[in-house]
């Protein structure tokens, strides 16, 4: 073998071996996904309590870039009480008309989470929540629990009723004007 | 060995791109693929039209108590207080088994009637996986007269102070503003007064929703029988039901006093001609028994 024909061989091999890094590094991406994620408010003002869950929360993120969206059917809060869910739909969410509420936004510290290490991260979320048709800017900060590589995201919030259209006799009464919501999605 | 190396770059470079297309993961830009299964809901605001079963059922673990009044004919004027002075009501238990499948108990001061019945939906409007234009439901009655006949030569059984009635209720609720409902029903008597009269009586009922505001809706119910007990008529009701929290209120004048199946589509004595008409309301007041299994397992 001549030198050159050596020299292509060692060139090739240094290429190969960096864009098998690559491809490596590129391969890391991964997206974490659920459709059973469970989410619960609690909007209780005076005397009765108004609070609901939802066990078909659909979720996923993307560990490389923090991406992360929640979806969930209106129609799917479970209430105590059957009227009551009736007028959550019919009067408040209007369900027909806007059957989905979403989340579209950002992990912004994914990269302080070391996807191969056990433990619980704190993490801040950015993004737009959209609730009743009307989208709003949100930031919160919520925990991601690692656990023998399947992630679990909790967290907890607050939403002012009114911010998001919702209009009704009894907001500020019966019903609390601003919602604690308390979600947990193990994907 | 340069054609290895060759064909190995190759790969990687096609392995880069394959990846290249996984770096363009853009989560906001997927369309939720799953149609989920999306029951229409609210079709009625409660489990009576006016005084015949809607469509609607409680809840599973929910029970209904309900008190339902009706007063005396209005033009009877003002020495009766346009009929206040007099009034008859029915006591009732409802209860959901299962979110289609509901039982009822029931006591009527007028004619001492005891009911029971049982309604089970069996089809169920909806969109999404599948499209289903309507709600179909089955209501079986069972109602029976405790009040003493006059003595007769005859002596009744007791199975003969029964009487029965079978309903389908076929609704649809349009939009969120306009419901309807067609009711087919078949009341057995398992006695009657003579042999020239049948024990089995046919009738449908059409019932209808319209919603004036957000906790307003105006119903309306009208039985129209095809074979008809002589010296009745057809029961026209009107009502507006009123939402208030945890209860329905609903508020109406019908030209029937009873308020079982029995009395009010084949035995209403009212006419609407005349002005026999009757206020009346129905309260329900509903309390859960048992929480839904969403909510056992809260991981807060």
């Amino acid at each position: 073998m001549n030198l050159r024909s050596k020299l292509t061989s060692v060139f090739s091999l240094i290429v190969l071996i960096l864009l098998i890094g690559m491809t490596q590094t590129a391969h890391a991406q991964k997206i974490f996904a659920t459709k059973s994620g469970q989410i619960y408010f609690n909007a209780t003002g005076a005397l009765v309590k108004i609070a609901a869950v939802n066990n078909q929360v659909d979720s996923k993120f993307v560990d490389a870039t923090g991406q992360i969206i929640f979806g969930v059917l209106v129609k799917g809060f479970k209430f105590e009480n059957q009227l009551m869910e009736d007028h959550f739909n019919e009067n408040y969410m209007e369900s027909t008309q806007f059957p989905k509420a979403d989340f579209k936004g950002y992990i912004t510290n994914i990269k302080e989470i070391n996807f191969s290490k056990d433990g619980a991260y704190p993490i801040q979320v950015d993004g737009v929540l959209t609730i009743h048709g009307v989208s709003q800017k949100t930031s919160t900060k919520g925990t991601l629990t690692l656990a023998q590589g399947k992630a679990t995201i909790a967290g907890d919030f607050s939403v002012k009723v009114k911010d998001y259209g919702i209009t009704g006799l009894y907001i500020g009464e019966k019903i609390a004007s601003e919602a604690t919501i308390k979600l947990n999605c193990k994907y | 060995m340069n054609k290895l190396y060759a064909s190995l770059l190759f790969l990687c470079i096609l392995g880069m791109q394959l990846n290249a297309t996984a770096q363009t993961i853009d989560l906001f830009a997927e369309k939720s693929t799953s149609v989920s299964k999306d029951l229409t809901t609210g079709s009625f605001k409660t489990t009576r039209i006016v005084n015949g079963q809607s469509i609607e059922n409680v809840g599973a673990g929910i029970l209904d108590f309900r008190i339902l009044h009706r007063f005396g004919a209005i033009n009877q004027g003002g020495y009766n207080f346009f009929g206040l002075d007099q009034a008859t009501m029915r006591m009732g238990l409802d209860y959901g088994i299962t979110k289609n499948l509901m039982i009822g108990i029931g006591r009527s001061t007028f004619q001492k009637q005891f009911d029971g019945f049982v309604k089970y939906k069996a089809l169920s409007q909806q969109t999404g996986e599948r499209n289903i234009p309507l709600s179909i439901s089955y209501v079986g009655i069972a109602i029976y007269k405790s009040l003493k006949d006059a003595t007769t030569t005859y002596q009744p059984y007791v199975s003969d102070k029964f009487s029965f009635a079978h309903q389908i209720l076929f609704a649809r609720k349009f939009n969120d503003y306009f419901s309807l409902q067609l009711t087919p029903t078949l009341l057995h008597y398992n006695i009657v007064e003579n042999v020239n009269i049948p024990n089995d009586f046919y009738s449908l009922g059409i019932g209808f929703r319209q919603r004036i505001s957000k906790r307003v809706n105006i119903t309306t119910e009208y039985f129209y029988r095809i074979d008809k007990l002589a010296g009745y008529y057809d029961p026209l009701s009107v009502g507006v039901d009123i939402e208030t929290g945890g209860h329905v209120f609903q508020l109406h004048v019908s030209n029937s006093t009873g308020m079982t199946e029995r009395t009010f589509i084949n035995e209403t004595t009212g006419s609407w001609g005349k002005g026999d008409l009757r206020f009346g309301f129905n309260i329900s007041r509903v309390f859960t028994l048992k929480k839904p299994k969403e909510l056992k397992n809260l991981k807060f």
